[in-house]
């Protein structure tokens, strides 16, 4: 079984590595894939593991984006004129500039959204139920809203990134570059993602799910669980933020920072649809997303919004579990015990 | 353990689709030239998205009806690729990637509204494939240096610059006191700094400086506010929206100002919706049918007014002339360049110096419009019905500006 | 106005200059919340029977003022959609509980939120694509009410609106103690499977529930017509001011509700006011975070009492 396991993480990891090369034009298309399943996947932390239906994770993206862009742009220039609205001054970055801006942004990107999580965390996580679920959705509109009225990082008109620096190399070099970081923080994400599953931390996030009250009464600190479940996802979702922000190359408050009817909606889409609880289902739920909305969105010219709006009705009303719940169900012996072969062994020795 | 199969499966079938998917470089097929276009066709502009497309749609069918576009003696004709961006600035710039690298589009049509243009840009520029846009008037696109932009409209900064010389004038070279509302966007945000401009030229002081928020929908606060410190002139920009919203509360709360100076009257259909209410507002226009430009596809601004209406079944607002404009550079710099190749008409388009049904068009360096003039329109009315009257700049003025505007209690 | 030095905004404190401003404030603030109270009514009504979260609530609102606007296309009084509004989003909201709400009465509260979300979206699309993504406005001519010298000003627009809100909340109160159905309603919020047992038919009972709570805000929706403006893409904020006024006042508190509207209606005024307009709906949504949050070290602390 191991081998088998080896088998499909190879091979990911070589389509991983590969796919720029194979499938040139669709580079950018796979980068944002991977961004999404990074969404899908720390989504899935409250969502599915600890039972904290949460709109908000979106305000990390969006500080996570803001924050790599300011990192960027601050460090060598102003950036009060940078944003200034219709500035006269051009700024270009040099080569290292870009660079050393790029990843002190993505470093920066990641901690004070976590810092931040780990601040409102003790407010917030406290909530319960719908009201944690409508107080995060508010603080993502909040945070888009308030974003659209400072000045100095663009407010309404939004905030252009610095380009790709000239003479080092073309736009294939540019997709190239950033799929190879999208790919590394997808990787980065499952990985952590797996092994923290498999720890205690894991159980005490699922024991929250199945009743917080009585987990506490074995004496487990759930709130310090919660904050650090947030904060983890916040990490992840604040890197994606920063990384998105130079994908996008131009960065709007609501619709591309804290775009909750977006993004924020989406996180939670594709977990539902692949399955959440599990490791596997984000990832698979906003692969199938992605592809559908890549592949058929564009066709419906206009109506796609109301597809959308089925879809969700659908997947929310008549399939909850997901896909891997679909196929632990119909499939029970083979999709059903995944993760504890060990224990299961265990089981059969009781008998 | 059968999950990992079931994911192996899964994969390599989506890596088989991908690359089953044919890469059409469609940049010229047979003997169309394919153009790529995100328009807004939903979403909060989908209303001009759809002027936009109309008016693409319109010069493209009359330009291929009236000969094509000769290249290299061979006659092309237009096609446009559409992808609607949901009125959202990160789907724009992501479907302009799609366009390019995906469908292989190598000439662009821009977007509606000045946010949208700002995200596509930046892609454009990495490609370099030229993007010539009708709908993306903020300044800030023409201060990044971009090489491959041109816009056939004029910049958002000359909107209402006009109407603050025109009050100062009026009160006789004095310096007057402004107050001004502005939506917190791209497009709104420069017009405040042609206005800023204008008050710091003529030395006005500026009293009330307010932005107002994209879900806006009650400016009462403000509206107060001037109520309170008497400005000579009230200046809002807000789209559709805020030009709506403002003259609603403007007469339900009777504010008198000497001049009301606004933008995008002629989108939100002002005169239509509010009738009496709206007379007197004054707004700042790329595009009024009554200008006395020419072309050989179009003829003239009324000529292209009644044609539009017969195709479409409404007058067309200067978002769709622009648009229709966009297309006849195109077919001109395709011309003059003699080839396809995106470089070659690159260059061409930047010697752009023509003349269309919509206004002269000639490029400066930075790929704006420089060669045309904004108009200023006064919402007039005969009884209860109420029209668009150009009042500057006199050359095309059909009527004198009513400056100040009469009272409420007089009205 | 706020002036801003060094990415730091500082207050607007003109309305502390001219003390008439806040009389004005106030007073708009008062008629506004009003308004929002009725749409929390009805959204405290569904919430308490059915223990749903209705995320569409701002979209039935502006379909509502579609409606009205409809009607003023064609040459009738917008002012009458107060009585044709109602009556189709009554049948709106029966057929939308039919076809999906139904499907969710039962479940987690987060598949009703996540599900109306859907609707909302769809019904927005539709809305855009029936009405067009246009601002539109009806116009009442109701005039305008000058008070202090023409210095604050009301319209009558507001005005109408306040009392329509009113007499329909006070209406719908009435209804509900005196009438059969009222009853009914008020017995399966409180127990349903006991109402159910006493022979009340509890589908039924959901469903006119959700058709009242349609209706109004089809009411609201005709009032906002004529008092605001209109677009397919402006609910969202309906929804969350009347989710902060049902959480600030408690399900089936209705005078509590109608306070608690008001005081959100000039807390908006006044962050504008102070603020600045940018940070209006911003505030709203902040406020919303603020309350949640006291709330929740409230409870707790009872909590820690109780134990």
């Amino acid at each position: 079984m191991k081998k088998n396991n080896l088998i499909l993480y190879g091979g990911l990891l070589i389509f991983g590595l590969v796919a720029p090369f194979i499938f040139p034009a669709f580079k950018l298309q796979i980068s944002f894939l991977w961004i999404l399943i990074v969404l899908a996947m720390t989504w899935d932390v409250q969502g599915g593991q600890m039972g904290y239906n949460t709109f908000g994770n979106i305000l990390f993206f969006g500080v996570g984006m803001y924050i790599c862009a300011s990192t960027q742009i601050g460090m060598f220039f102003p950036l009060a004129e940078w944003t200034e609205a219709g500035g006269e001054k051009t700024f270009i970055h040099t080569a290292p500039q870009y660079f050393q801006g790029f990843f002190a942004g993505l470093i920066l990107a990641g901690i004070i959204p976590m810092v931040i999580a780990g601040l409102i965390g003790y407010g917030i996580l406290g909530l319960r139920g719908h009201y944690f679920a409508i107080c995060t959705l508010g603080l993502g509109i909040a945070a888009g809203e308030i974003a659209g009225g400072i000045e100095i990082i663009g407010a309404g008109q939004g905030l252009t990134m610095p380009p790709w620096p000239k003479n080092i190399g073309d736009t294939e070099l540019r997709s190239e570059f950033f799929y190879f970081i999208c790919f590394t923080l997808v990787v980065a994400t499952f990985v952590f993602l797996k092994w923290a599953y498999s720890t205690r931390f894991g159980l005490v996030l699922n024991a929250i799910r199945d009743n917080e009250d009585k987990a506490e009464a074995m004496g487990i600190y759930t709130m310090r669980y919660k904050i650090i479940g947030w904060m983890v996802s916040a990490f992840f979702v604040g890197i994606a933020g920063g990384l998105m922000g130079n994908m996008v190359g131009y960065i709007e408050p609501v619709e591309v920072a804290f775009a909750g009817p977006t993004f924020g909606v989406f996180m939670v889409l594709m977990a539902i649809l692949g399955g959440k609880g599990t490791l596997w289902g984000p990832v698979i739920g906003a692969t199938f997303f992605h592809l559908f909305k890549e592949g058929f969105w564009t066709f419906f010219l206009g109506w796609q919004y109301v597809a959308l709006g089925v879809l969700i009705v659908v997947i929310v009303v008549f399939f909850p579990e997901g896909i891997m719940g679909w196929l632990r169900e119909k499939y029970p012996e083979r999709f059903g015990e995944v993760i504890d072969e060990a224990d299961r062994k265990a089981q059969v020795i009781l008998k | 353990m059968k999950i990992k199969n079931f994911i192996i499966t899964f994969v390599s079938a989506i890596a088989l689709l991908l690359s089953t998917t044919t890469i059409s470089l469609a940049k010229v097929v047979g003997d169309k030239i394919i153009l790529g276009a995100a328009v807004s066709l939903t979403g909060k502009y989908s209303t001009n998205g759809e002027h936009t497309k109309n008016g693409y749609n319109f010069a493209v069918d009359r330009i291929n009806s009236m000969g094509g576009i000769k290249v290299g003696g061979k006659t092309y004709k237009f096609d446009i690729i559409y992808y609607d961006d949901e009125s959202n600035s990160g789907r724009a710039a992501q479907l302009a990637e799609r366009l390019i690298k995906q469908d292989g589009v190598q000439y662009m049509l821009g977007p509606y509204s000045s946010g949208l243009t700002k995200a596509i840009a930046p892609v454009t520029e990495e490609n370099k494939i030229p993007m010539v846009e009708a709908n993306g008037a903020s300044r800030s696109l023409f201060t990044k240096g971009y090489k491959y932009l041109f816009a056939v409209l004029s910049a958002a900064n000359q909107y209402l610059e006009v109407a603050i010389d025109l009050a100062v004038e009026k009160n006789g070279g004095k310096p007057i006191k402004i107050a001004m509302a502005f939506e917190q966007d791209a497009f709104s945000q420069d017009v405040r700094i042609g206005v800023v401009d204008a008050a710091k030229r003529t030395g006005s002081k500026i009293t009330i400086d307010d932005k107002l928020p994209k879900e806006l929908n009650d400016m009462a606060a403000t509206l107060a506010k001037v109520k309170a410190t008497k400005p000579d002139v009230l200046v809002v920009s807000g789209h559709s929206k805020g030009a709506l919203t403002a003259i609603r509360q403007i007469a339900e709360m009777k504010v008198d100002v000497k001049m009301l100076a606004m933008t995008h009257c002629d989108a939100s259909k002002l005169a239509k919706q509010h009738g009496k209410n709206s007379e007197y507002a004054l707004c700042a226009a790329q595009w009024h049918k009554t200008l006395s430009y020419k072309d050989k596809f179009f003829g003239d601004g009324i000529k292209y007014d009644k044609e539009f209406k017969a195709e479409f079944g409404y007058a067309p607002p200067y978002q769709a002339a622009e648009s229709s404009a966009a297309l006849l550079v195109w077919k001109d710099a395709f011309e003059r360049a003699n080839s396809l190749d995106k470089d070659k008409v690159r260059d061409a388009l930047s010697k752009t110096d023509m003349q269309t049904f919509y206004g002269n068009i000639k490029f400066s360096p930075a790929g704006q419009n420089i060669a045309k003039p904004m108009v200023l329109f006064q919402v007039r009315c005969e009884g209860d019905k109420c029209e668009n009257k150009v009042v500057a700049p006199t050359k095309w003025a059909a009527a004198e500006l009513v400056h100040p505007i009469p009272k409420w209690s007089d009205r | 106005m706020p002036p801003l030095i060094g990415g730091i905004f500082f207050m607007d404190l003109l309305i502390f200059q001219a003390p008439i401003l806040m009389v004005q404030a106030s007073l708009d603030g008062i008629l506004l919340g009003i308004l929002f109270a009725l749409i929390a009514y009805g959204m405290a009504l569904q919430w308490g029977v059915m223990n749903i979260i209705n995320i569409a609530q701002g979209e039935l609102v502006i379909m509502g003022g579609y409606i009205a606007y409809f009607m003023y296309m064609t040459g009738i009084h917008p002012g009458f959609g107060i009585i044709v509004s109602p009556i189709i989003m009554f049948f709106v909201g029966w057929g939308l509980y039919k076809l999906v709400i139904n499907k969710v009465v039962d479940r987690d509260l987060f598949i009703s939120i996540l599900a109306t979300f859907g609707i909302s979206i769809l019904t927005q699309q539709l809305m855009n694509f029936i009405f067009g993504s246009d601002v539109v406005v009806a116009q009442s001519n109701f005039g305008t009410t000058m008070l202090f010298d023409g210095m604050v000003t009301l319209p009558n627009a507001k005005i109408f609106a306040a009392i329509v809100s009113i007499v329909f909340a006070i209406g719908l109160v009435a209804y509900m103690r005196k009438s059969k159905l009222g009853r009914a309603i008020r017995a399966t919020a409180q127990n349903a499977r006991a109402a159910k047992i006493l022979g009340v038919d509890t589908e039924k009972v959901y469903a006119a529930t959700f058709g009242i709570n349609a209706a109004l805000c089809g009411v609201a929706g005709s009032l906002i017509a004529i008092t605001f403006t209109l677009h397919p893409y402006v609910g969202l904020p309906y929804t969350v001011r009347s989710f902060m006024i049902v959480i600030v006042a408690g399900l089936g508190n209705l005078p509590g509700v109608a306070l608690s509207g008001m005081g959100l209606g000039v807390f908006e005024e006044f962050a504008d006011y102070i603020l600045g307009t940018e940070f209006r709906i911003g505030s709203v949504f902040m406020l919303l975070v603020f309350i949640l949050v006291y709330r929740r070290f409230k409870l707790s602390r009872k909590r820690e009492y109780l134990k």
